[in-house]
Protein backbone atom coordinates (compact mmCIF):
# COMPACT_ATOMS: atom_id res chain seq x y z
CA UNK A 1 0.00 0.00 0.00
CA UNK A 2 1.21 3.45 -0.94
CA UNK A 3 0.70 5.59 2.16
CA UNK A 4 1.38 9.30 2.61
CA UNK A 5 1.24 11.30 5.82
CA UNK A 6 0.88 15.08 5.79
CA UNK A 7 2.90 16.52 8.64
CA UNK A 8 3.25 20.04 9.99
CA UNK A 9 5.98 21.49 12.15
CA UNK A 10 4.38 23.48 14.95
CA UNK A 11 5.20 25.29 18.17
CA UNK A 12 5.60 23.09 21.21
CA UNK A 13 2.34 23.10 23.13
CA UNK A 14 4.11 24.32 26.25
CA UNK A 15 5.60 27.38 24.57
CA UNK A 16 4.51 30.80 25.67
CA UNK A 17 3.37 32.86 22.73
CA UNK A 18 4.88 36.30 22.24
CA UNK A 19 4.14 38.75 19.45
CA UNK A 20 6.55 41.29 18.07
CA UNK A 21 6.36 43.30 14.88
CA UNK A 22 2.95 41.79 14.14
CA UNK A 23 4.37 38.26 14.05
CA UNK A 24 4.58 35.37 16.47
CA UNK A 25 8.10 35.34 17.97
CA UNK A 26 9.80 32.13 16.91
CA UNK A 27 13.29 32.78 18.26
CA UNK A 28 14.33 30.15 20.72
CA UNK A 29 10.97 28.40 20.63
CA UNK A 30 10.81 24.60 20.63
CA UNK A 31 9.17 23.02 17.62
CA UNK A 32 7.43 19.67 17.41
CA UNK A 33 5.37 17.56 15.04
CA UNK A 34 1.80 18.80 15.30
CA UNK A 35 0.33 16.41 17.94
CA UNK A 36 -2.60 15.32 15.73
CA UNK A 37 -0.13 14.47 12.95
CA UNK A 38 1.62 12.08 15.34
CA UNK A 39 -1.56 10.00 15.46
CA UNK A 40 -1.55 10.03 11.66
CA UNK A 41 2.07 8.85 11.49
CA UNK A 42 1.45 6.09 14.05
CA UNK A 43 -1.63 4.88 12.18
CA UNK A 44 0.24 4.89 8.87
CA UNK A 45 3.00 2.73 10.36
CA UNK A 46 0.44 0.28 11.79
CA UNK A 47 -1.40 0.04 8.48
CA UNK A 48 1.87 -0.61 6.64
CA UNK A 49 2.92 -3.26 9.17
CA UNK A 50 -0.43 -5.01 8.74
CA UNK A 51 -0.85 -4.68 4.98
CA UNK A 52 2.61 -4.05 3.61
CA UNK A 53 3.72 -1.10 1.52
CA UNK A 54 5.52 2.11 2.24
CA UNK A 55 4.94 5.19 4.38
CA UNK A 56 6.09 8.55 3.08
CA UNK A 57 5.88 11.57 5.36
CA UNK A 58 5.47 14.88 3.61
CA UNK A 59 5.77 18.40 4.87
CA UNK A 60 5.91 21.86 3.43
CA UNK A 61 8.02 24.62 4.83
CA UNK A 62 11.67 25.49 5.24
CA UNK A 63 14.88 23.57 6.00
CA UNK A 64 13.99 23.63 9.69
CA UNK A 65 11.19 21.13 9.09
CA UNK A 66 13.78 18.42 8.33
CA UNK A 67 14.04 17.79 12.04
CA UNK A 68 10.36 16.84 12.33
CA UNK A 69 10.64 14.65 9.21
CA UNK A 70 13.62 12.82 10.75
CA UNK A 71 11.55 12.26 13.89
CA UNK A 72 8.77 10.73 11.79
CA UNK A 73 11.35 8.52 10.04
CA UNK A 74 12.66 7.49 13.45
CA UNK A 75 9.14 6.49 14.48
CA UNK A 76 9.11 4.15 11.49
CA UNK A 77 8.15 5.97 8.32
CA UNK A 78 10.13 4.82 5.27
CA UNK A 79 10.71 8.01 3.31
CA UNK A 80 10.30 11.72 3.71
CA UNK A 81 9.59 14.62 1.39
CA UNK A 82 10.18 18.27 2.13
CA UNK A 83 8.49 20.70 -0.20
CA UNK A 84 10.74 23.64 0.41
CA UNK A 85 8.87 26.88 -0.21
CA UNK A 86 11.14 29.12 1.83
CA UNK A 87 12.40 31.13 -1.14
CA UNK A 88 9.27 31.05 -3.27
CA UNK A 89 6.24 31.70 -1.14
CA UNK A 90 6.01 34.76 1.06
CA UNK A 91 2.38 34.79 2.07
CA UNK A 92 0.45 31.56 2.15
CA UNK A 93 -2.90 30.32 3.33
CA UNK A 94 -4.72 26.99 3.29
CA UNK A 95 -5.49 27.36 -0.40
CA UNK A 96 -1.77 27.74 -1.11
CA UNK A 97 -0.77 24.79 1.05
CA UNK A 98 -3.39 22.42 -0.34
CA UNK A 99 -2.60 23.37 -3.93
CA UNK A 100 1.12 22.73 -3.57
CA UNK A 101 0.68 19.47 -1.68
CA UNK A 102 -1.87 18.13 -4.18
CA UNK A 103 0.37 19.08 -7.11
CA UNK A 104 3.09 16.96 -5.54
CA UNK A 105 0.76 14.04 -4.84
CA UNK A 106 -1.24 14.01 -8.06
CA UNK A 107 1.02 11.56 -9.93
CA UNK A 108 2.03 9.50 -6.87
CA UNK A 109 -1.16 7.41 -6.79
CA UNK A 110 -1.52 7.22 -3.03
CA UNK A 111 -3.88 4.57 -1.70
CA UNK A 112 -4.17 6.21 1.67
CA UNK A 113 -3.29 9.71 2.87
CA UNK A 114 -3.33 10.52 6.56
CA UNK A 115 -3.13 13.89 8.28
CA UNK A 116 -3.94 15.43 11.63
CA UNK A 117 -7.47 16.79 11.85
CA UNK A 118 -6.17 20.21 12.78
CA UNK A 119 -2.84 21.92 13.42
CA UNK A 120 -2.54 23.46 16.83
CA UNK A 121 -1.03 26.68 15.47
CA UNK A 122 -3.22 27.84 12.58
CA UNK A 123 -6.11 25.69 13.70
CA UNK A 124 -8.17 25.78 10.52
CA UNK A 125 -8.34 22.05 9.74
CA UNK A 126 -8.74 22.82 6.05
CA UNK A 127 -5.72 21.38 4.29
CA UNK A 128 -6.61 17.67 4.53
CA UNK A 129 -10.09 17.92 2.97
CA UNK A 130 -8.87 20.48 0.44
CA UNK A 131 -6.11 18.13 -0.73
CA UNK A 132 -8.57 15.25 -1.07
CA UNK A 133 -10.92 17.40 -3.11
CA UNK A 134 -8.10 18.54 -5.39
CA UNK A 135 -7.00 14.94 -5.90
CA UNK A 136 -10.61 13.87 -6.50
CA UNK A 137 -10.55 11.28 -3.72
CA UNK A 138 -12.89 10.79 -0.77
CA UNK A 139 -12.01 11.95 2.74
CA UNK A 140 -13.15 11.29 6.29
CA UNK A 141 -12.20 13.67 9.10
CA UNK A 142 -11.59 13.20 12.85
CA UNK A 143 -11.29 9.42 12.75
CA UNK A 144 -10.78 7.35 15.89
CA UNK A 145 -10.59 3.90 14.31
CA UNK A 146 -9.50 2.58 10.92
CA UNK A 147 -9.84 -0.93 9.52
CA UNK A 148 -8.79 -1.81 6.00
CA UNK A 149 -9.86 -4.95 4.20
CA UNK A 150 -8.71 -5.06 0.57
CA UNK A 151 -10.01 -1.76 -0.76
CA UNK A 152 -12.90 -1.56 1.72
CA UNK A 153 -12.43 0.68 4.71
CA UNK A 154 -14.40 0.70 7.97
CA UNK A 155 -14.04 3.84 10.02
CA UNK A 156 -15.21 5.23 13.30
CA UNK A 157 -15.14 9.00 13.51
CA UNK A 158 -15.73 11.44 16.30
CA UNK A 159 -18.59 13.84 15.65
CA UNK A 160 -18.66 16.27 18.54
CA UNK A 161 -18.51 13.42 21.01
CA UNK A 162 -20.75 10.97 19.17
CA UNK A 163 -19.25 8.12 17.19
CA UNK A 164 -20.16 7.66 13.57
CA UNK A 165 -19.53 4.23 12.07
CA UNK A 166 -19.07 4.27 8.33
CA UNK A 167 -17.89 2.35 5.30
CA UNK A 168 -15.91 3.68 2.41
CA UNK A 169 -13.11 2.59 0.13
CA UNK A 170 -9.58 3.36 -1.02
CA UNK A 171 -8.14 5.65 -2.25
CA UNK A 172 -8.94 7.80 0.73
CA UNK A 173 -7.71 10.68 2.86
CA UNK A 174 -8.38 10.56 6.59
CA UNK A 175 -7.63 13.04 9.35
CA UNK A 176 -6.74 11.76 12.80
CA UNK A 177 -8.52 12.59 16.02
CA UNK A 178 -7.18 11.93 19.47
CA UNK A 179 -8.01 8.40 20.55
CA UNK A 180 -7.01 6.85 17.21
CA UNK A 181 -3.91 5.28 18.76
CA UNK A 182 -1.00 5.92 21.10
CA UNK A 183 1.85 7.35 19.04
CA UNK A 184 5.13 5.60 19.74
CA UNK A 185 8.30 7.37 20.78
CA UNK A 186 11.20 6.99 18.38
CA UNK A 187 13.51 4.23 19.61
CA UNK A 188 17.28 4.65 19.66
CA UNK A 189 17.80 2.16 16.79
CA UNK A 190 14.95 3.97 15.03
CA UNK A 191 16.77 7.28 15.39
CA UNK A 192 20.00 5.72 14.03
CA UNK A 193 18.16 4.20 11.06
CA UNK A 194 16.31 7.44 10.34
CA UNK A 195 19.57 9.17 9.51
CA UNK A 196 20.02 6.92 6.51
CA UNK A 197 16.45 6.94 5.26
CA UNK A 198 15.77 8.94 2.09
CA UNK A 199 14.66 12.54 2.50
CA UNK A 200 13.78 14.17 -0.79
CA UNK A 201 13.64 17.93 -1.12
CA UNK A 202 11.61 19.59 -3.87
CA UNK A 203 10.84 23.18 -4.74
CA UNK A 204 7.98 24.81 -6.63
CA UNK A 205 9.99 24.72 -9.86
CA UNK A 206 10.29 20.94 -9.62
CA UNK A 207 6.50 20.78 -9.42
CA UNK A 208 6.00 23.18 -12.32
CA UNK A 209 4.13 25.54 -10.06
CA UNK A 210 4.14 29.23 -10.84
CA UNK A 211 4.19 31.53 -7.80
CA UNK A 212 1.06 33.27 -9.11
CA UNK A 213 -0.85 29.97 -9.05
CA UNK A 214 -0.47 29.74 -5.31
CA UNK A 215 -1.18 33.30 -4.30
CA UNK A 216 -3.06 33.26 -1.01
CA UNK A 217 -6.78 34.07 -1.11
CA UNK A 218 -6.78 35.45 2.40
CA UNK A 219 -4.40 37.72 4.23
CA UNK A 220 -3.51 37.99 7.89
CA UNK A 221 -3.38 41.68 8.68
CA UNK A 222 -2.74 41.55 12.40
CA UNK A 223 -1.68 39.12 15.10
CA UNK A 224 -2.16 40.01 18.74
CA UNK A 225 -2.36 38.50 22.19
CA UNK A 226 -5.66 38.30 24.04
CA UNK A 227 -6.13 40.98 26.69
CA UNK A 228 -4.58 39.93 30.00
CA UNK A 229 -7.15 38.70 32.41
CA UNK A 230 -7.33 40.54 35.70
CA UNK A 231 -6.76 38.46 38.75
CA UNK A 232 -10.00 36.89 39.87
CA UNK A 233 -11.65 36.97 43.22
CA UNK A 234 -10.95 34.05 45.53
CA UNK A 235 -13.79 33.96 48.02
CA UNK A 236 -13.26 33.70 51.76
CA UNK A 237 -15.17 32.80 54.87
CA UNK A 238 -17.37 29.82 55.76
CA UNK A 239 -17.80 27.47 52.82
CA UNK A 240 -21.59 27.79 52.89
CA UNK A 241 -21.27 31.57 52.81
CA UNK A 242 -18.79 31.39 49.94
CA UNK A 243 -21.21 29.31 47.93
CA UNK A 244 -24.04 31.78 48.59
CA UNK A 245 -21.79 34.67 47.62
CA UNK A 246 -20.69 32.93 44.44
CA UNK A 247 -24.27 32.32 43.33
CA UNK A 248 -25.08 35.94 44.11
CA UNK A 249 -22.03 37.19 42.13
CA UNK A 250 -22.83 35.02 39.13
CA UNK A 251 -26.41 36.22 39.18
CA UNK A 252 -26.02 39.92 39.98
CA UNK A 253 -22.46 40.93 39.07
CA UNK A 254 -21.48 38.63 36.18
CA UNK A 255 -25.11 38.16 35.14
CA UNK A 256 -24.44 34.78 33.56
CA UNK A 257 -27.16 32.94 35.49
CA UNK B 1 -21.86 47.37 -1.77
CA UNK B 2 -24.57 45.05 -0.61
CA UNK B 3 -23.91 41.36 -0.94
CA UNK B 4 -25.99 38.25 -1.21
CA UNK B 5 -24.94 35.88 1.56
CA UNK B 6 -25.68 32.18 1.73
CA UNK B 7 -25.96 30.67 5.22
CA UNK B 8 -26.02 26.96 5.95
CA UNK B 9 -28.60 26.07 8.58
CA UNK B 10 -27.82 23.02 10.65
CA UNK B 11 -30.30 20.75 12.38
CA UNK B 12 -29.52 18.19 15.02
CA UNK B 13 -32.11 15.61 15.98
CA UNK B 14 -34.91 17.55 14.36
CA UNK B 15 -34.10 20.97 15.79
CA UNK B 16 -32.01 23.83 14.45
CA UNK B 17 -28.75 24.44 16.26
CA UNK B 18 -28.18 27.91 17.70
CA UNK B 19 -25.17 28.39 15.47
CA UNK B 20 -27.58 28.53 12.50
CA UNK B 21 -29.03 31.76 13.94
CA UNK B 22 -25.60 33.09 14.88
CA UNK B 23 -24.49 32.51 11.30
CA UNK B 24 -27.40 34.63 10.07
CA UNK B 25 -26.23 37.47 12.34
CA UNK B 26 -22.71 37.13 10.92
CA UNK B 27 -24.15 37.12 7.41
CA UNK B 28 -26.08 40.31 8.16
CA UNK B 29 -22.85 42.09 8.96
CA UNK B 30 -21.12 40.89 5.81
CA UNK B 31 -24.16 41.58 3.62
CA UNK B 32 -24.35 45.37 4.12
CA UNK B 33 -28.08 45.21 3.51
CA UNK B 34 -27.90 42.49 0.86
CA UNK B 35 -30.10 39.43 0.81
CA UNK B 36 -29.55 36.63 3.29
CA UNK B 37 -30.46 33.22 1.99
CA UNK B 38 -30.48 30.30 4.41
CA UNK B 39 -30.05 26.78 3.12
CA UNK B 40 -31.38 23.67 4.80
CA UNK B 41 -30.33 20.20 3.68
CA UNK B 42 -31.87 16.93 4.86
CA UNK B 43 -34.57 14.39 4.18
CA UNK B 44 -37.33 16.40 5.83
CA UNK B 45 -36.37 19.90 6.92
CA UNK B 46 -39.02 22.19 5.44
CA UNK B 47 -40.86 22.80 8.71
CA UNK B 48 -37.70 24.29 10.23
CA UNK B 49 -37.42 26.96 7.53
CA UNK B 50 -39.73 29.61 9.03
CA UNK B 51 -37.63 29.65 12.19
CA UNK B 52 -34.63 30.82 10.14
CA UNK B 53 -36.74 33.63 8.67
CA UNK B 54 -37.75 34.79 12.15
CA UNK B 55 -34.07 35.01 13.04
CA UNK B 56 -33.26 37.19 10.06
CA UNK B 57 -33.02 35.12 6.87
CA UNK B 58 -34.78 36.82 3.94
CA UNK B 59 -35.33 33.59 2.11
CA UNK B 60 -34.82 29.88 2.70
CA UNK B 61 -33.95 27.22 0.16
CA UNK B 62 -34.41 23.60 1.13
CA UNK B 63 -32.95 20.59 -0.60
CA UNK B 64 -34.67 17.41 0.53
CA UNK B 65 -33.47 13.98 -0.50
CA UNK B 66 -33.38 10.57 1.23
CA UNK B 67 -29.58 10.60 0.76
CA UNK B 68 -29.35 13.78 2.82
CA UNK B 69 -30.88 12.20 5.93
CA UNK B 70 -27.37 11.78 7.27
CA UNK B 71 -24.49 14.07 6.56
CA UNK B 72 -21.87 12.94 4.08
CA UNK B 73 -19.46 15.34 2.42
CA UNK B 74 -20.46 13.97 -1.00
CA UNK B 75 -24.21 14.31 -0.45
CA UNK B 76 -24.17 17.68 1.22
CA UNK B 77 -21.46 18.87 -1.15
CA UNK B 78 -23.54 18.10 -4.23
CA UNK B 79 -26.66 19.70 -2.75
CA UNK B 80 -24.89 22.83 -1.61
CA UNK B 81 -22.93 23.32 -4.83
CA UNK B 82 -26.25 23.14 -6.72
CA UNK B 83 -27.66 25.90 -4.51
CA UNK B 84 -24.47 27.98 -4.91
CA UNK B 85 -24.68 27.52 -8.65
CA UNK B 86 -28.27 28.77 -8.67
CA UNK B 87 -27.83 31.65 -6.22
CA UNK B 88 -24.31 32.83 -7.01
CA UNK B 89 -23.72 34.24 -3.51
CA UNK B 90 -20.93 36.71 -2.79
CA UNK B 91 -20.38 35.32 0.68
CA UNK B 92 -21.05 32.04 2.52
CA UNK B 93 -21.30 31.42 6.26
CA UNK B 94 -21.23 28.03 8.01
CA UNK B 95 -21.06 27.13 11.68
CA UNK B 96 -17.64 25.85 12.77
CA UNK B 97 -19.23 22.58 13.85
CA UNK B 98 -18.23 19.00 13.01
CA UNK B 99 -20.32 19.34 9.87
CA UNK B 100 -19.07 22.81 8.99
CA UNK B 101 -15.43 21.86 9.55
CA UNK B 102 -15.80 18.78 7.38
CA UNK B 103 -17.75 20.34 4.51
CA UNK B 104 -16.42 23.90 4.20
CA UNK B 105 -12.90 23.05 2.93
CA UNK B 106 -14.38 20.83 0.23
CA UNK B 107 -16.69 23.59 -0.99
CA UNK B 108 -13.95 26.22 -0.78
CA UNK B 109 -11.59 23.98 -2.72
CA UNK B 110 -14.22 23.32 -5.38
CA UNK B 111 -14.94 27.05 -5.75
CA UNK B 112 -11.19 27.80 -5.62
CA UNK B 113 -11.69 30.40 -2.90
CA UNK B 114 -10.24 31.20 0.48
CA UNK B 115 -11.92 30.15 3.69
CA UNK B 116 -11.59 31.79 7.07
CA UNK B 117 -12.30 29.11 9.69
CA UNK B 118 -13.38 29.40 13.29
CA UNK B 119 -14.23 33.09 13.29
CA UNK B 120 -15.16 34.51 16.72
CA UNK B 121 -15.86 38.13 15.73
CA UNK B 122 -16.30 40.27 12.66
CA UNK B 123 -15.10 43.87 12.53
CA UNK B 124 -16.44 46.21 9.88
CA UNK B 125 -18.86 45.35 7.12
CA UNK B 126 -18.97 44.05 3.57
CA UNK B 127 -15.72 44.16 1.63
CA UNK B 128 -14.00 45.94 4.51
CA UNK B 129 -14.92 43.18 6.96
CA UNK B 130 -12.08 41.77 8.98
CA UNK B 131 -12.44 38.36 10.58
CA UNK B 132 -11.04 37.66 14.03
CA UNK B 133 -10.02 34.10 14.83
CA UNK B 134 -8.05 32.43 17.61
CA UNK B 135 -4.72 30.83 16.74
CA UNK B 136 -2.25 28.81 18.81
CA UNK B 137 -5.19 27.29 20.70
CA UNK B 138 -6.50 30.68 21.79
CA UNK B 139 -3.12 31.91 23.03
CA UNK B 140 -3.20 34.55 20.27
CA UNK B 141 -5.63 35.99 17.76
CA UNK B 142 -5.33 36.97 14.14
CA UNK B 143 -7.32 39.32 11.98
CA UNK B 144 -7.85 38.02 8.47
CA UNK B 145 -9.08 39.73 5.33
CA UNK B 146 -10.40 37.97 2.27
CA UNK B 147 -8.49 39.32 -0.72
CA UNK B 148 -10.98 38.63 -3.47
CA UNK B 149 -13.56 36.12 -4.58
CA UNK B 150 -16.35 34.73 -2.43
CA UNK B 151 -16.05 35.56 1.25
CA UNK B 152 -16.37 32.21 2.95
CA UNK B 153 -16.22 31.85 6.71
CA UNK B 154 -17.14 29.42 9.46
CA UNK B 155 -18.09 30.87 12.83
CA UNK B 156 -17.35 29.38 16.23
CA UNK B 157 -20.56 28.61 18.15
CA UNK B 158 -21.48 30.85 21.09
CA UNK B 159 -19.45 33.89 20.02
CA UNK B 160 -21.57 35.96 17.64
CA UNK B 161 -24.94 36.89 19.12
CA UNK B 162 -27.99 35.97 17.05
CA UNK B 163 -30.38 38.71 15.92
CA UNK B 164 -33.49 39.33 18.00
CA UNK B 165 -36.21 36.94 16.92
CA UNK B 166 -39.03 38.59 14.99
CA UNK B 167 -42.09 36.34 15.05
CA UNK B 168 -43.89 38.54 12.54
CA UNK B 169 -41.19 38.31 9.85
CA UNK B 170 -42.06 36.37 6.72
CA UNK B 171 -39.94 35.18 3.85
CA UNK B 172 -40.08 32.92 0.84
CA UNK B 173 -39.32 29.22 1.35
CA UNK B 174 -38.52 27.35 -1.82
CA UNK B 175 -37.18 23.92 -2.55
CA UNK B 176 -34.54 22.92 -5.02
CA UNK B 177 -34.44 19.45 -6.43
CA UNK B 178 -30.92 18.07 -6.71
CA UNK B 179 -29.79 14.68 -7.91
CA UNK B 180 -27.59 13.12 -5.26
CA UNK B 181 -25.44 10.35 -6.70
CA UNK B 182 -22.31 8.37 -6.14
CA UNK B 183 -21.95 8.67 -2.37
CA UNK B 184 -18.53 7.28 -1.49
CA UNK B 185 -19.28 7.06 2.22
CA UNK B 186 -22.07 5.01 3.78
CA UNK B 187 -23.01 5.83 7.36
CA UNK B 188 -23.78 2.58 9.17
CA UNK B 189 -24.59 3.85 12.62
CA UNK B 190 -24.27 6.83 14.90
CA UNK B 191 -23.50 5.96 18.51
CA UNK B 192 -24.65 8.78 20.75
CA UNK B 193 -22.15 9.26 23.54
CA UNK B 194 -22.64 12.91 24.28
CA UNK B 195 -25.11 13.57 27.03
CA UNK B 196 -28.63 13.96 25.79
CA UNK B 197 -29.93 17.48 25.48
CA UNK B 198 -27.21 20.06 25.76
CA UNK B 199 -24.41 20.05 23.25
CA UNK B 200 -21.05 20.69 24.93
CA UNK B 201 -19.74 23.03 22.22
CA UNK B 202 -22.92 25.14 22.22
CA UNK B 203 -23.67 25.02 25.95
CA UNK B 204 -24.07 28.34 27.76
CA UNK B 205 -22.92 26.68 30.96
CA UNK B 206 -20.20 24.03 31.24
CA UNK B 207 -19.37 22.15 34.44
CA UNK B 208 -16.01 20.46 33.95
CA UNK B 209 -14.31 17.93 36.16
CA UNK B 210 -10.66 17.02 36.44
CA UNK B 211 -8.60 14.46 38.29
CA UNK B 212 -10.10 15.78 41.51
CA UNK B 213 -13.36 14.10 40.55
CA UNK B 214 -11.58 10.83 41.43
CA UNK B 215 -13.95 8.33 39.76
CA UNK B 216 -16.68 7.83 37.22
CA UNK B 217 -19.27 8.20 39.98
CA UNK B 218 -17.60 11.46 40.97
CA UNK B 219 -19.11 13.08 37.89
CA UNK B 220 -22.66 12.58 39.22
CA UNK B 221 -22.80 15.78 41.30
CA UNK B 222 -21.38 17.71 38.33
CA UNK B 223 -24.11 16.31 36.12
CA UNK B 224 -26.72 17.30 38.66
CA UNK B 225 -25.46 20.88 38.73
CA UNK B 226 -25.33 20.96 34.93
CA UNK B 227 -28.95 19.79 34.78
CA UNK B 228 -30.09 22.51 37.15
CA UNK B 229 -28.32 25.16 35.06
CA UNK B 230 -29.27 23.70 31.69
CA UNK B 231 -25.60 23.15 30.96
CA UNK B 232 -23.30 20.37 29.82
CA UNK B 233 -20.60 18.37 31.58
CA UNK B 234 -17.02 18.49 30.34
CA UNK B 235 -13.70 17.14 31.56
CA UNK B 236 -9.97 17.71 31.55
CA UNK B 237 -7.62 15.33 29.81
CA UNK B 238 -6.53 14.06 33.22
CA UNK B 239 -10.03 12.87 34.01
CA UNK B 240 -10.37 11.22 30.59
CA UNK B 241 -6.96 9.54 30.78
CA UNK B 242 -7.88 8.20 34.21
CA UNK B 243 -11.01 6.68 32.64
CA UNK B 244 -13.42 8.66 34.79
CA UNK B 245 -15.28 9.71 31.65
CA UNK B 246 -15.41 9.37 27.91
CA UNK B 247 -12.99 11.31 25.70
CA UNK B 248 -16.01 12.90 24.09
CA UNK B 249 -16.13 15.18 27.14
CA UNK B 250 -12.53 16.34 26.90
CA UNK B 251 -11.93 20.07 26.75
CA UNK B 252 -8.53 21.37 25.81
CA UNK B 253 -5.94 21.66 23.12
CA UNK B 254 -6.74 18.11 22.09
CA UNK B 255 -10.46 17.80 22.58
CA UNK B 256 -13.12 20.44 22.39
CA UNK B 257 -12.82 24.19 22.53
CA UNK B 258 -15.68 25.77 24.42
CA UNK B 259 -16.65 29.38 25.06
CA UNK B 260 -19.70 29.27 27.34
CA UNK B 261 -21.02 32.19 29.40
CA UNK B 262 -20.12 30.27 32.55
CA UNK B 263 -17.38 27.66 32.95
CA UNK B 264 -17.08 25.93 36.30
CA UNK B 265 -13.83 24.01 36.68
CA UNK B 266 -14.07 21.49 39.50
CA UNK B 267 -10.94 19.67 40.61
CA UNK B 268 -9.04 20.84 37.54
CA UNK B 269 -5.49 22.06 38.10
CA UNK B 270 -5.42 24.15 34.93
CA UNK B 271 -2.65 22.77 32.71
CA UNK B 272 -1.88 25.04 29.79
CA UNK B 273 -3.40 22.48 27.39
CA UNK B 274 -6.68 22.60 29.28
CA UNK B 275 -6.72 26.39 29.34
CA UNK B 276 -6.41 26.34 25.55
CA UNK B 277 -9.87 24.78 25.43
CA UNK B 278 -11.73 27.09 27.78
CA UNK B 279 -9.82 30.29 28.57
CA UNK B 280 -12.04 32.36 26.27
CA UNK B 281 -15.14 31.52 28.31
CA UNK B 282 -16.93 34.64 29.54
CA UNK B 283 -16.89 33.82 33.25
CA UNK B 284 -14.68 31.15 34.79
CA UNK B 285 -15.22 29.71 38.25
CA UNK B 286 -12.54 27.53 39.82
CA UNK B 287 -13.18 25.09 42.61
CA UNK B 288 -10.05 23.35 43.85
CA UNK B 289 -8.58 22.15 47.11
CA UNK B 290 -5.16 23.49 46.17
CA UNK B 291 -5.05 27.29 46.51
CA UNK B 292 -1.91 27.30 44.32
CA UNK B 293 -3.65 25.57 41.41
CA UNK B 294 -2.99 27.28 38.09
CA UNK B 295 -6.72 27.40 37.32
CA UNK B 296 -7.19 30.22 39.84
CA UNK B 297 -5.00 32.43 37.65
CA UNK B 298 -7.59 32.47 34.88
CA UNK B 299 -10.67 32.27 37.10
CA UNK B 300 -12.97 35.22 37.70
CA UNK B 301 -14.16 33.66 40.93
CA UNK B 302 -12.57 30.95 42.99
CA UNK B 303 -13.48 28.79 45.92
CA UNK B 304 -10.71 26.90 47.67
CA UNK B 305 -12.40 23.74 48.85
CA UNK B 306 -13.46 20.19 48.20
CA UNK B 307 -15.59 19.95 45.08
CA UNK B 308 -17.67 17.18 46.66
CA UNK B 309 -18.74 19.67 49.32
CA UNK B 310 -18.98 22.75 47.14
CA UNK B 311 -20.77 21.40 44.06
CA UNK B 312 -23.83 19.95 45.89
CA UNK B 313 -24.12 23.19 47.87
CA UNK B 314 -23.98 25.17 44.62
CA UNK B 315 -26.67 22.96 43.14
CA UNK B 316 -28.94 23.67 46.11
CA UNK B 317 -28.29 27.42 45.94
CA UNK B 318 -29.02 27.57 42.22
CA UNK B 319 -32.23 25.59 42.78
CA UNK B 320 -33.31 28.19 45.34
CA UNK B 321 -32.42 30.98 42.92
CA UNK B 322 -34.54 29.36 40.23
CA UNK B 323 -37.50 28.97 42.56
CA UNK B 324 -37.30 32.63 43.55
CA UNK B 325 -36.82 33.91 40.03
Amino acid sequence: MNIYVLVKRTFDTEEKIAVSGGKIQEDGAEFIINPYDEYAIEEAIQVRDAHGGEVTVLTMGGEDAEKQLRTALAMGADKAVLINIEDDVEEMDQFTAAYIISEYLKDKNPDLILAGNVAIDGGSGQVGPRVAELLGINYVTTITNLEINGTSVSIKRDVEGDTEVLETSLPLLVTAQQGLNEPRYPSLPGIMKAKKKPLEEVELDDLDIDEDDVEAKTETIEIYLPPKKEAGKVLEGELAEQVKELVHLLHSEAKVI
Amino acid sequence: MSKKVLVLGEAREGALRNVSYEAIAAAKQISEGGEIVSVLLGDSVKELATELVKYGADRVITVEHPHLKQYTSDGYGQALLAVIDQEKPEAIVFGHTALGKDLSPKIASKLQVGLVSDVTAIEGEGDAAVYVRPIYSGKAFEKVKVKDGIKFITIRPNNIAPLVKDDGKTGDVSSLSVEITNLRTIIKEVVRKSSEGVDLSEAKVVIAGGRGVKSEEGFAPLKELADVLGGAVGASRGACDADYCDYSLQIGQTGKVVTPDLYIAAGISGAIQHLAGMSNSKIIVAINKDPEANIFKVADYGIVGDLFEVIPMLTEEFKKLKVNA
